[in-house]
């Protein structure tokens, strides 16, 4: 099966091609959330430390990982558009950031609503809270950047910049809190401690693709939207039917 | 045919952007009275109490010393950006990336510096001792150079937009971690008696890296926002 | 000789013009011409190297400019609507920074000469906050006397001289296309250099 992949770097096609797709992301994602919540409710069994307190890990690690994978993907796609000059990329990086914030700031929230009866209090400077913190402050950034320049080719290259120059320094960041957590003694945030029970696992993988696939589906949805603003005086927009009059 | 060395750029730049901050003596002022006051302010909000304070101080040294130099960020390519001069220095027959370089240098001498030689009497204030003060000399020494030049891409990133000088905080605060990290990590370190050569060794390598990669990021980050 | 071939730019979203192609020749004058908007600024900063063209190539001596890098600067003289010059210097002090950056160190007795010939004499060491707009616009000007450069591209070099500078801009563009130089600018006076080669470009 030969597809010429280069037919869809044009914005015009990728718009259908993204359509197409949406559904076939978006209904795995809930339909993976609705299997992952029920095996963490009622399979997965109760942690003899922690009680049920422990269950919000089903939302916490996934959210977690993929805020920091979207992070690199985003600076991807950002380094492809500067380099070789490919707008859709660079859509697609501004497209992933409010998403990519959003599983920070869902991170950051569940990991807060599970120290409160663990640690009994609401935020602890633990290495891992603190640099998922510089995260959000750095999708920040990116995104405030992008807004605050009105000429969007100017947008798309300064944001890359910011991007790659962030993910460069995102290991320096992690390595400096690390450090600075084992000077300061703080609490360690051990969710993975025990051998975990299978059904942990599998209530946890299948967050994870959850949480994955709905970030594809609104993400796809959300360069849809770029593209008719940015191409919104071109011949294929005004020929579309969902535009109108 | 005349032609510049590198060497010869470097000073002329540097000598430039010096000799017109001493022309507006008053805004290199206004950043160091700025620290200061930031600094002073602390013992003010948490209270007297030495010991407090003197576990406190490398902290609000360094913060304010972040916070300062995120305020002098603004003049370091605007004014050249607003009257052409900017336009101009892109079209030097010579490294771009080293003249940004001076630039930066040059920023430094007139921000990072000051700020430098008047953090021992602030120490004082904290009841700081003598050995202390002696690593937090050298660690800002070490550390306010690199503010200076991921501040640079920053402000070359932001040039030009409404409310760029908040914009440039929250895109170069996050990066600036690092280096707030180790800088007061050496000053706690001697404060307990144990060895702050690890934490100025990775100070010098994150300098050495800045070095290295940020005149050229800047450069690039200069020429997007200059088109 | 500078060609320029099949350029297309663009400011934001708004194509301003494409499928431009011109060349200039040793001894040649153009002039850029075009209402507001048109994108003869954007052209000319185009020309320089400053702004990246949508496609299309301009060419210096054969070569691309963006390969050619820091060569081209070496004989490129610009001078933008913006004066470049600074409030806090003076005239002199101004001059000396500018000459050196291009690479083109003049010793201040040379300097001096040229801020006269510009018409600035007694105000060598005057503050440029305390000059006029029109002196300033001199003090820019007074790039071209000390310039070995070969192509000259100039942005409104008119914009707030009296006729007694016009006539002296003139007469120095007509000594630089002489010995050889080219020149492109835009402007909404007229400009009458004698005896060259004088072309416009319309853009529309």
């Amino acid at each position: 099966m030969a597809i010429n992949w280069f037919k869809y770097s044009a914005p015009s096609s990728f718009y259908a091609l993204a359509g197409k797709l949406i559904p076939w992301f978006a209904w795995p994602a809930g339909v993976l959330t609705l299997a992952g919540l029920y095996i963490g409710f009622f399979v997965a069994p109760t942690d003899a430390v922690q009680s049920e307190a422990y269950r919000i890990i089903f939302i916490h690690v996934p959210a977690s990982i993929l805020s920091m994978f979207i992070y690199l993907v985003m600076a991807g796609y950002a380094a492809l558009g500067l380099i070789f000059n490919t707008r859709l990329s660079s859509m697609m990086a501004t497209a992933l950031a409010p998403s990519g914030a959003l599983m920070a700031f869902i991170s950051l929230w569940t990991g807060a609503l599970w120290g409160k009866p663990m640690w009994g209090t609401w935020w602890v400077w633990d290495a891992r809270l603190t640099s998922e913190l510089i995260l959000l402050f750095l999708y920040l950034g990116f995104i405030s950047l992008q807004a605050s320049i009105e000429d969007p080719r100017r947008a798309d290259r300064a944001g890359a910049l910011l991007a790659i120059v962030g993910s460069v320094n995102v290991p320096i960041i992690y390595f400096s809190v690390q450090w600075w957590n084992t000077l300061h003694q703080g609490a360690t945030m051990k969710l993975t401690g025990t051998s975990m029970h299978i059904a942990m696992q599998q209530a946890m993988f299948t967050m994870f693709f959850a949480l994955w696939m709905y970030v594809i589906a609104i993400a796809l949805s959300r360069v849809r939207s770029i593209i008719l603003e940015r191409e919104k005086n071109s011949q294929w927009v005004a020929e579309l039917k969902e535009v109108g009059q | 045919m005349n032609s510049m060395t590198i060497f010869g750029l470097v000073r002329l730049v540097i000598g430039r952007d010096v000799k017109l901050a001493m022309r507006r003596r008053a805004d290199v002022l206004t950043i160091l009275i700025f620290f200061v006051m930031i600094v002073s302010l602390f013992p003010l909000a948490v209270g007297s109490e030495v010991d407090l304070l003197r576990k406190m101080a490398p902290g609000v040294v360094w913060v304010a010393a972040l916070l300062s130099s995120m305020l002098s960020l603004g003049r370091m390519f605007s004014a050249d950006y607003l009257d052409g001069t900017l336009e101009q220095m892109l079209l030097v027959p010579q490294s771009f990336s080293m003249l940004v370089l001076s630039k930066i240098a040059a920023h430094w001498l007139m921000s990072g510096v000051p700020l430098v030689l008047i953090a021992p009497i602030l120490g004082l204030q904290f009841d700081m001792p003598v050995e202390s003060l002696l690593v937090l000399v050298v660690a800002l020494l070490l550390g306010t150079p690199v503010l200076s030049m991921i501040g640079a891409v920053g402000a070359a990133l932001t040039l030009g937009l409404r409310g760029g000088g908040v914009l440039v905080s929250l895109l170069v605060l996050p990066l600036c971690i690092p280096v707030l990290i180790f800088g007061t990590s050496a000053v706690s370190a001697i404060t307990e008696g144990t060895n702050p050569l690890p934490n100025l060794a990775l100070l010098g390598a994150i300098l050495l890296g800045s070095v290295v990669f940020s005149p050229w990021v800047a450069a690039q980050a200069l020429k997007i926002s200059m088109e | 000789m500078l060609e320029v071939v099949n350029l297309a730019c663009s400011r934001g979203e708004h194509q301003l013009f494409s499928g431009l192609s011109f060349t200039v020749k040793p001894g040649e004058l153009l002039r850029v011409e075009g209402a507001n908007g048109r994108g003869k600024t954007t052209l000319l900063r185009a020309l320089c190297g400053i702004m990246m063209p949508v496609s299309g190539s301009v060419k210096w001596q054969g070569k691309d400019i963006s390969e050619l890098a820091e060569a081209y600067c070496r004989d490129l003289l610009y001078l933008g609507h913006l004066n470049a010059i600074k409030d806090e210097l003076n005239a002199l002090e101004n001059m000396q920074i500018s000459c050196s950056l291009a690479g083109m160190p003049a010793n201040d007795a040379e300097l001096v000469a040229a801020i006269r010939r510009i018409g600035l004499k007694g105000r060598e060491t005057f503050p440029v906050k305390s000059l006029s707009q029109g002196q300033r616009r001199r003090v820019a000007l007074s790039r071209l006397l000390l310039s070995n450069a070969r192509l000259w591209i100039l942005d409104e070099p008119l914009a707030a001289l009296d006729t007694g500078a016009v006539r002296l801009i003139q007469d120095i563009i007509h000594e630089h296309l002489v010995k050889g130089g080219m020149v492109i600018y835009t402007t909404h006076q007229s400009l009458n250099v004698e005896g060259v080669d004088a072309r416009s470009l319309v853009l529309t």
